[in-house]
């Protein structure tokens, strides 16, 4: 039985279980239709172009875990930004795991989609927010029609919520294969401030592939830091959605730093329903071995006098493949938008490949848009200076390496979280600098 | 005298009909329409070809009908019927002239009206015309000079008859019959075309040119065109065309294959102004090209083209950078203005150690139209120290038209070196003002704006291609500004 027919006929065995008179269930049916007619995307649509998800779907995966499982905190200690104190929503195999969660409802609801999804107090927020920036693609239809559990994030107006939020999900890996897809909303109200850390975790060898979809409001001069750390094991994959709608002058920015995992596709989608927006699109990818990322951006320009900035750095080792397709769409109504893409590759190996498509579309004359794509290597003369001054080949392209993502890392508001990628980034390039950048 | 405002040169520009539309009544041989294997082996015998040729034909004919018609590209037409398009129509005086003065003078009349004057061509310019109109070649001149040198310039029809070991070995090797659709339709019933052929060694000492005509009414053109440089040669290479205005839209399917050999180097130039269908965008030509060529060794091709007209481009003047050390050029304008719509680019595909290639595009809009870019840079794992520069700059006028860049960058060798960079941007008001407060009325201003907006590549044509170019530019574009 191929993963779409056993996703659909597990559907019905779902929506039996879950009672009938869930809010969102001719969402769900709705949306489970979209995904029968849709199945998964192939290589023949140009979305997904370079990237193929045939082998991912070959395996036979495990729906729902049979059983919890409890980790312990010291266990998964590594994994959490521990050196400062956090909000935290954690997940183990999909299911909530409040032993090592901290949640709020003081000020700020930092809960459960499930919790809001069953209260009464909470379905007009439903009502006016789930499902409503989230497209109809497949997969996320996909995630839509089993859309159970995930992170509830409601700041309120003129709220500045007091620490990160981290949204964790963890996988145990007692299934040989399991399929997780966690769905979360986070409404940021005017005024209100709010930084989040995304990540994706696999605690075993065994193979995941997750869909994940996230649909984040910002309203009225809302700030949105967001922040999502991939550095999945060797077999766990990731299918990341993400739509974001801005109002008025809000600013939002998303980093993503992608490091692990077999396959991750970013699939992040800004769209600036207000004047004065900013958005800010940054990510650093350090890839080798067989690793595949793909970044799927899109800034959609609907209203006049916005910003938005991308730039993203890639370093490609071994037969890695790295996939960039960023598309700026700029409507008519959308007249003065400054929006500058960016996107540097630098391949260390012959078996590696990147794939870049950066596109414009711009339908509004009095605009600012440009973007520019490198591929190239490290200066050669830059390392004859380093190496002159008696700084190894290891340490000199480590060096070098860091300063090419440094504009990224740059812009990482939480100084410990800056320090832990600074951190992964030396794992990843297999250094130990004795200095901080 | 009053002030020359936006709204006068909307409404001038509005007004402004197509200047080439006229249509010159030749007595036509004109086949019935529809198209299957005996209108290809009625063609092919109509041009006295030899049996290979016929089954070449046949065989592209037979893949032609098993593909689909592409619909990938950021362009919306109405699908041509192409049972409804007659497939060969020549002029009937079709008799080889020696001198000029042999042509019918009716059309003799429809090139002066044009502004192509042969004789004065043949002084002034030095340049050698083989006029292409509706499909057969009528005029041939300076034909002794190049024969001189060794050098082979006739048309496809001719070369097939004349040359058949030359067009048997290079015919389809670089745009196979099978390409794509309109490539395999073309395969099938290209009517005529040039063939140019340069001897080892051997610069040809003039521009060699084709002016190229739609005339008959329903009749499709399919030029072929093949152009060959052996070890160390070069050829400049002009073609430009302009049709009549006409309510029902043409097709132009044309397929173009230059091979530079070992050290040869090929400039090809293309000035485009088929008629663009009229403002409410009715009519038109449907422009489909298929156009490429292969580098060996040390080889370079240059591609240069100036895109005016068409209701509907699609085209991609692509290199196949296969020896070392060879060089790939890129050089476009592409005006679109009130419901044009072109989707235009190129492909360098990398395969050859120390390979280069540049890649400028501009392109401007106005009106109503969509202008696309879409191009692809492919270094493949062997080509070490490949370089590529691109740049994508797009205009826009008013807030009615559209400008998208869709590039394609695909790397697999570390050594390579590429840059990409694209811009959207509009003629500053500050611009204007400055020339107006110089005494520029607007209209020549944005005359002027373009014009250094399009500078790196309207220096990259030939001379008497770069005048003629620029006032296409200003044809096209004067006054659109919002």
């Amino acid at each position: 039985m191929s993963l779409k027919d056993k996703l659909l006929s597990s559907f019905i065995a779902f929506e039996d279980y879950l009672e009938d008179d869930s809010p969102i269930h001719d969402i769900r049916n709705k949306a489970i239709k979209s995904f029968e007619d849709k199945g998964f995307p192939t290589r023949k649509e140009e979305a997904w172009k370079y990237t193929s998800l045939n082998s991912l779907l070959k395996e036979d995966y495990n729906l729902y875990s049979k059983q919890e499982h409890t980790l312990e905190f010291k266990d998964v200690r590594k994994y959490f930004l521990h050196e400062v104190d956090t909000y935290k929503v954690v997940f183990v195999d999909g299911v909530y795991s409040s032993f090592l969660s901290e949640t709020t409802h003081d000020k700020l609801d930092v809960c459960l989609l499930s919790a809001a999804l069953g209260k009464e107090k909470y379905k007009p927020v439903i009502e006016a927010y789930f499902n409503k920036i989230a497209k109809e693609e497949s997969l996320t239809s996909l995630n839509t029609a089993f859309a159970k559990e995930g992170a509830y994030i409601f700041v309120p107006n003129h709220v500045e919520a007091d620490k990160p939020i981290e949204v964790i999900n963890f996988s145990t890996g007692s299934e040989a294969a399991s399929f997780l897809q966690p769905r979360n909303l986070i409404i940021v109200g005017e005024n209100a401030h709010v930084q989040i850390i995304e990540r994706h975790q696999s605690l075993s060898n065994n193979a995941v592939l997750t869909n994940s979809v996230t649909e984040i409001f910002a309203e009225k001069r809302a700030h949105v830091d967001y922040y999502k750390i991939q550095n999945d094991q060797i077999k766990a994959s990731l299918i990341d959605t993400t739509y974001l709608k801005q109002e008025q002058d809000s600013v939002c920015k998303v980093h993503t730093f992608s490091f692990g995992g077999k396959l991750i596709r970013n699939n992040l989608n800004f769209y600036q329903a207000g004047q004065h927006c900013d958005s800010v699109l940054k990510g650093v990818t350090i890839l080798e071995g067989k690793q595949h990322v793909d970044h799927n951006t899109l800034v959609h320009h609907i209203s006049p006098n916005c910003e938005s900035h991308q730039d993203y750095k890639g370093i490609f080792d071994d037969s890695s493949t790295g996939v960039f397709n960023g598309k700026v769409l700029v409507e008519k109504e959308a007249q003065k938008i400054d929006a500058f893409q960016q996107n540097n590759n630098i391949l260390i190996s012959d078996k590696s490949t990147i794939n870049a498509k950066p596109q414009l579309e711009i339908f509004a004359d009095d605009v600012k848009c440009s973007h520019g794509c490198t591929i190239g290597q490290l200066d050669e003369e830059a390392m004859f200076y380093l190496r002159s001054r008696g700084i190894g080949v290891k340490e000199a392209r480590a060096l070098l390496m860091y300063a090419f993502a440094n504009n990224v890392l740059e812009s990482v508001k939480i100084p410990e979280l800056k320090k832990r990628i600074n951190k992964l980034i030396a794992q990843k390039i297999g250094v130990r600098l004795g200095f901080d950048l | 005298m009053g002030k020359f405002t936006e709204d006068d040169l909307k409404k001038e520009l509005e007004s402004k009909e197509y200047e080439y539309g006229f249509y010159t009544d030749i007595e036509s041989d004109t086949f019935p329409v529809g198209l299957n294997e005996d209108i290809v082996r009625a063609i092919s015998m109509k041009k006295e070809e030899p049996q290979w040729m016929t089954d070449w034909r046949l065989e592209s004919f037979r893949a032609w009908q098993e593909m689909e018609e592409p619909n990938w590209a950021n362009v919306t037409y109405k699908k041509p019927d192409f049972q409804n398009i007659s497939y060969y129509s020549a002029p009937s005086k079709k008799a080889k002239y020696d001198s000029i003065d042999e042509v019918d003078p009716e059309l003799l009349e429809t090139f002066n009206k044009l502004g192509i004057s042969l004789e004065e061509q043949k002084k002034l310019a030095g340049v050698a015309v083989d006029i292409v109109m509706d499909s057969v070649s009528v005029a041939t001149t300076f034909k002794d000079t190049l024969a001189e040198k060794g050098i082979i310039f006739c048309s496809i029809s001719e070369a097939i008859r004349e040359h058949p070991e030359l067009v048997k070995k290079y015919i389809g090797t670089v745009v196979p019959q099978k390409d794509n659709f309109y490539a395999a339709l073309n395969s099938a019933v290209f009517s005529d075309g040039s063939f140019c052929y340069i001897p080892k060694g051997v610069r040809c000492p003039m521009e060699l040119s084709t002016y190229f005509r739609i005339n008959q009414a329903g009749t499709g053109q399919f030029e072929r065109t093949l152009v060959i440089a052996d070890e160390g040669s070069y050829v400049s290479y002009l073609e430009g065309c302009t049709a009549p205005s006409r309510d029902e839209n043409q097709l132009h399917a044309a397929v173009v294959e230059l091979i530079a050999l070992d050290n040869a180097e090929i400039k090809y130039s293309t000035v485009q102004n088929w008629y663009p269908g009229d403002k409410e965008g009715k009519g038109g030509v449907f422009n489909f090209v298929t156009k490429r060529g292969i580098c060996e060794k040390n080889a370079k091709i240059s591609w240069t083209q100036v895109e005016t007209g068409s209701a509907v481009t699609w085209k991609y003047p692509s290199c196949i950078l296969k020896g070392d050390n060879s060089i790939g050029e890129f050089y476009s304008i592409a005006v679109t203005n009130n419901y044009q719509q072109a989707d235009t680019g190129t492909k360098m595909i990398h395969l050859g150690k120390n390979t280069r290639s540049t890649i400028i595009s501009k392109g401007i809009s106005a009106g109503k139209s969509q202008n696309s870019y879409r191009g692809l840079v492919k270094i493949s794992p062997r080509a070490d120290n490949a370089r590529n520069f691109s740049q994508c700059d797009s205009l826009l006028m008013g807030n009615k038209c559209g400008a998208h860049t869709f590039p394609y960058i695909e790397a697999k060798n570390k050594s390579a070196q590429i840059e990409h960079e694209a811009t959207t941007s509009k003629i500053g008001e500050d611009q204007i003002f400055y020339c107006n407060q110089r005494g520029i009325d607007t209209e020549k201003a944005i005359a002027l704006i373009v014009n250094g907006f399009s500078k790196e590549v309207l220096n990259k044509l030939p001379m008497e291609f770069a005048v003629e170019a620029q006032k296409l530019l200003e044809i096209s574009l004067e006054g659109s500004v919002g």
